[in-house]
């Protein structure tokens, strides 16, 4: 794992490097368990997805050699090669692979109940969030979700008028608010510090402005926050 | 009788009229594909101007040259005017012009309805122009999510524009479909069998059922959400027992077949041109078909894949991504397909071959990005972000636009019958090709980095500044590019040297004819015995002019094509066209007042409207029955065939069969509506259910019996089935308006699911009494009256009774057991 989230700092170094800057809503920075098993999934999907679009594009060149001979197969033997081999086994193969893959990934995000899972509420409207906690009954915050770092939270979202999405890019997906429903989402920072965190759904003209931000504290800010402190 | 009489005589019978005004009265397919075609484009290029205002506000951040309002009009306008007024009409213009050349016949099965789609295209798109000129455009983003787009978010005009102008554009899709399918399936060469028809028809087949199919959720769709904001019914509003995650199943299940409707033609065109530019034949034909159609298939099974962040249980997530994921085999398959028919001839590398090259580089990309997002935890991060923005611009422009520009260089010597001579497109095809990728690869990176999807400018610091000034510039070069290429194809067309017949060495049936084509395609319908007739036999155009086929000789001055078996393709029936008329105009004009009228409130209006638009209907049916006493005519070649007006499958018959396919869909979408409210929406169940009233079910128990024996009776006892059939569709109609009497529509989405489920009831009941009244008005007019009518008539009561009883039951069952 070490290895791994190496070259993961590695990797994401070298996309920071290509925009040059800071990046607070960058999925492949990431800071938490969740965002870092999406970014890994990309980086394979890229390199995977790079291997296959330059066979495709060789095949494709190679087909254009000059000669007059045909260079491929027809009839029984060309359906064979092309389709029931390429067409259907290669993608199916490959495809296999990769649900595989997604679905081990899809249940490390799931919100599983543990012993140290923190709940909170996010409830969007047109353009701000307000954030409770089941832990601090009463405390409500507003454009500011705190969490401490280093334990998963559960976020209960919901939304007052529109569709709108809670989107915390360094720490998880996103998941949509929508009015009547409550989605969970577990997020999780690694380390303590502030997290930009923006509504990531088409909600109406100041949308670009509907920000938050996640303030993750270590353990003794995050008592200090539970106990009506404003950290 | 020598060619060029035959060519004379057969001109002036097919001919549209002369100067501009054959342009509102032609019904001929080539004028009407010509017309869908140009005015596509024109969309095209105003969705194109909108796009570079998108590229020109976000090149640098905190841009000052649009506000977010006007931003929001921008890219709804954008999305919409892309997929709904340029895309699909494209699609529709190319297979209006080619399906009757490719497969050998002289039009399309209803060339009215041609026209009459047509115009509702022009009608339905200008009232969308109108209103971005006029900056009241719809701003809600292209699928327009409630409850943005409700009442209380959204008050002013601008979203109905959107509901109400879309919906009237779908006309022409459905009208187009219902004509395509129905002229794949019966409009064919003499003897050209379903496993020898051109690889195009297969296409056309498919995506015109998907149309069928996938097209009524989201009229259904539009036709809620307007009910809720004009009259309020709340079919999304969570209060009143509505749900907004209702539109957004509603929209996909139409959005997500809409991307393969867009996607299957241009596979279509690779499928038929990239054989030919490599000199040989389309490796593994029948593997091709099943693609398609399991393409078509699969794509109806995935539209969760657009809500993956809206909370969709897990088991569900997980299928739905299988299900994505599994959309890929097909595409995979013909992808191969096509390298392998490469391999196996000798490809030239000409123009519309290389961009049918710049569609697989751009294709696979945006297949393979495709597949990453169909992986749930993947999407979750990259949702309404960049990144998507990024793919489904690799989808559509490669997927689409690039073998659409193929199709454009390779068929424009059939349609002008000139060689292209100033050879400006090679430039264009570069500028195109760099300048797009430059755009998209680019922003796939902004969508990684975090920059959402509609936010109208950014602030600097977050490393996207580069990559929009990269993608802005890549943009504005794409728009050169394209200027160029409507420039070249403008001044080929206009002043190039004519050029040969079949300048590629086609086998297909549109090159067996003059170019540009004549009015009426072939002189003579020809038998034909393979996939590629022209290939077996080089001089089939001239035994085709010399009058060799059937149909030859044009001595009874009428518009007359056959009909053909629909698996062998052997001749059945003998069709009379209609000639030129003003009808399609003027009934889509009076369609178009019915919308009008809803959007600008004059509900009073509507039912006049709607009246009148029954009336034309009536009058378009009338005017089309047999005058001609003779059951069967002479076909040449000393084949005799009976007379379509005459038989009892006529071409109405097979129209009004895939018209109930919609029309069922749209029935199915609205049962979907109410079960999926019922399991989901929380505030269920309703405050009261309706309760039957003993008289109200007595009354649709009668109706539901009555109405569709009154139907069969009148095949033998004319008006004593008639008047039994119109008593039985009276009887629903009552029973139908007791339900609507019952509910109280603004109250709760029960209330206004049922009140719909009311109105559709009321609607087809008076279907069938009009089709009755019309068969009535015929057996009084014609003595011994043709049974096509006849049949007609009983599928549209046995709809009717069916839908009745589905309906009531559906609103009085929850009622009667509670």
């Amino acid at each position: 794992m070490t290895g791994l989230r190496f070259r993961f700092v590695v990797l994401s170094g070298a996309a920071l490097a290509l925009g040059g800057c800071d990046a607070a809503l960058s999925s492949l920075d990431p800071a938490g368990p969740a965002a870092e098993v999406i970014a890994q999934l990309w980086w394979v999907m890229l390199a995977g997805g790079t291997i296959i679009f330059l066979m495709v594009m060789t095949l494709l060149a190679l087909s254009f050699r000059r000669g007059n001979e045909p260079r491929g197969p027809d009839g029984a033997a060309g359906e064979r090669l092309w389709i029931a081999g390429l067409g259907l086994g290669f993608s199916i193969t490959v495809l296999a692979a990769l649900l595989g893959y997604a679905l081990f990934v899809g249940e490390r995000l799931l919100p599983r109940s543990a012993p140290d899972v923190v709940a909170v509420s996010a409830e969007a409207r047109q353009w701000a969030w307000s954030f409770t906690y089941t832990d601090a009954p009463g405390r409500v915050t507003q454009d500011v979700l705190h969490i401490p770092a280093g334990r998963p939270v559960d976020v209960s979202i919901t939304s007052a008028d529109v569709v709108h999405s809670f989107w915390v890019p360094r720490l998880a997906g996103k998941l949509d608010a929508i009015p009547g429903h409550t989605n969970v989402l577990r997020i999780e920072a690694a380390t303590p510090g502030d997290y930009a965190g923006v509504g990531a759904e088409y909600n109406g003209p100041g949308y670009l402005g509907q920000v938050f931000t996640v303030r993750a504290h270590d353990e003794q800010g995050w008592q200090a926050f539970l106990a009506g402190g404003t950290p | 009788m020598n060619a060029l009489r035959r060519h004379r005589a057969l001109t002036r019978i097919w001919a549209s009229e002369p100067g501009w005004k054959g342009w509102f009265t032609t019904v001929n397919h080539t004028d009407l594909g010509r017309m869908f075609l140009t005015v596509s484009v024109i969309f095209f290029l105003i969705g194109g101007l909108l796009a570079m205002l998108i590229r020109a506000q976000l090149a640098s951040p905190r841009s000052a040259f649009m506000g977010a309002e006007t931003y929001a009009q921008v890219f709804t306008m954008h999305g919409t005017i892309m997929m709904f007024l340029f895309a699909i009409p494209l699609f529709e213009g190319m297979a209006i012009y080619f399906l009757p050349k490719l497969l050998g016949t002289r039009d399309l099965a209803f060339p009215r309805l041609t026209a009459y789609g047509f115009w509702c295209y022009v009608f339905g798109g200008a009232m969308l122009i109108f209103a971005l000129l006029a900056g009241i455009a719809p701003d809600g983003g292209w699928f327009m999510y409630p409850p943005l787009t409700s009442a209380i978010y959204s008050p002013g005009i601008n979203t109905d524009f959107w509901l109400i102008g879309i919906t009237f554009v779908e006309i022409s899709a459905i009208c187009a479909a219902v004509e395509f399918t129905v002229t794949v399936l019966r409009y064919r060469a003499p003897g050209m069998s379903l496993a020898q028809m051109p690889i195009f028809a297969w296409y056309a087949l498919v995506t015109s059922v998907m149309i069928l199919t996938g097209f009524p959720p989201l009229i259904l769709g539009s036709i809620l959400l307007e009910l809720e904001r004009a009259f309020g019914m709340p079919f999304f509003q969570v209060v009143q027992g509505g749900d907004s995650l209702l539109w957004q199943h509603l929209f996909w299940l139409f959005g997500h077949p809409e991307v393969y409707i867009i996607f299957l033609p241009a596979a279509g065109v690779i499928s038929t041109i990239l054989p030919v530019l490599a000199r040989t034949t389309l490796l593994g034909y029948g593997w091709v078909v099943a693609a398609a159609v399991s393409l078509g298939v699969l794509s109806f099974g995935l539209w969760v894949h657009h809500m993956f962040t809206t909370g969709i249980p897990h088991m569900g997530l997980a299928f739905f991504s299988a299900a994505s994921t599994l959309v890929a085999v097909p595409t995979a398959v013909q992808i191969f397909a096509w390298i392998g028919t490469l391999w196996k001839g000798r490809p030239r590398l000409v123009l519309p071959m290389k961009w049918l090259l710049a569609f697989f580089a751009t294709f696979v990309i945006g297949g393979l990005t495709g597949v990453m997002v169909a992986v749930v935890p993947f999407d979750w991060q990259v949702h309404d972000t960049h990144f998507i923005v990024a793919h489904l611009h690799y989808v559509l422009i490669g997927g689409f636009v690039f073998p659409m520009l193929a199709a454009l260089y390779y068929w424009m010597p059939q349609v002008t019958g000139r060689r292209r001579f100033f050879k400006l497109g090679e430039t264009a095809f570069w500028l195109v090709a760099v300048g797009f990728h430059a755009t998209f690869l680019a922003v796939h990176w902004a969508g990684l980095l975090g920059q959402r999807r509609r936010t109208w400018t950014y602030e600097e610091g977050q490393g996207w500044e580069i990559i929009n000034l990269v993608a802005s510039v890549g943009g504005f070069v794409t728009a050169i590019g394209f200027a160029l290429v409507i420039l070249d194809i403008f001044i080929n067309a206009i002043v190039a040297t004519r050029g040969a017949r079949n300048p590629w060495g086609a086998g297909t049936l549109e090159w067996a004819m003059p170019t540009p084509p004549a009015a009426y395609n072939f002189a003579s319908l020809i038998e034909v015995r393979g996939r590629n007739p022209l290939h077996d036999d080089p001089d089939l155009g001239v035994r085709i002019a010399r009058g060799e086929g059937y149909l030859g000789d044009p001595e009874r001055g009428a518009r007359e094509t056959l009909m053909v078996d629909v698996s062998t393709g052997q001749p059945a029936q003998i069709v009379t066209f209609p000639g030129n008329t003003a009808l399609p105009i003027v009934m889509a004009a009076v369609t178009g007042c019915a919308f009008l009228a809803m959007l600008l409130k004059l509900y009073w209006l509507v039912p006049l409207a709607v009246a009148g638009v029954a009336a034309l209907v009536m009058r378009w049916i009338w005017v089309q029955r047999p005058r001609h006493p003779a059951r069967h005519l002479d076909a040449g070649r000393g084949l005799t065939l009976p007379v379509s007006g005459w038989v009892i499958d006529p071409p109405g018959w097979w129209g009004s069969v895939f018209l109930l396919v919609a029309d069922a869909t749209l029935f199915g979408s609205l049962l979907f509506g109410y079960a999926f409210l019922w399991t989901v929406a929380p505030n269920w169940p309703p405050p009261a259910w309706l309760i039957a009233e003993g008289w109200g079910v007595t009354l649709a128990a009668a109706g539901i019996l009555l109405a569709p024996a009154g139907a069969r009776l009148a095949a033998r006892r004319a008006m004593a089935g008639l008047a039994l059939a119109l008593t039985g569709a009276a009887l629903i109609s009552l029973a139908a308006a007791g339900l609507l009497a019952a509910a109280n529509p603004a109250a709760h989405a029960f209330d206004a699911t049922v009140t719909v489920i009311g109105g559709y009831i009321l609607l087809h009941a008076g279907i069938t009494a009009l089709a009755a009244l019309y068969c009535a008005v015929l057996t009084i007019r014609m003595p011994d009256p043709p049974p096509g009518p006849f049949r007609i008539l009983r599928l549209w009561t046995d709809y009717a009774a069916i839908a009745a009883l589905i309906g009531l039951s559906a609103a009085w069952l929850p009622g009667a057991v509670a």
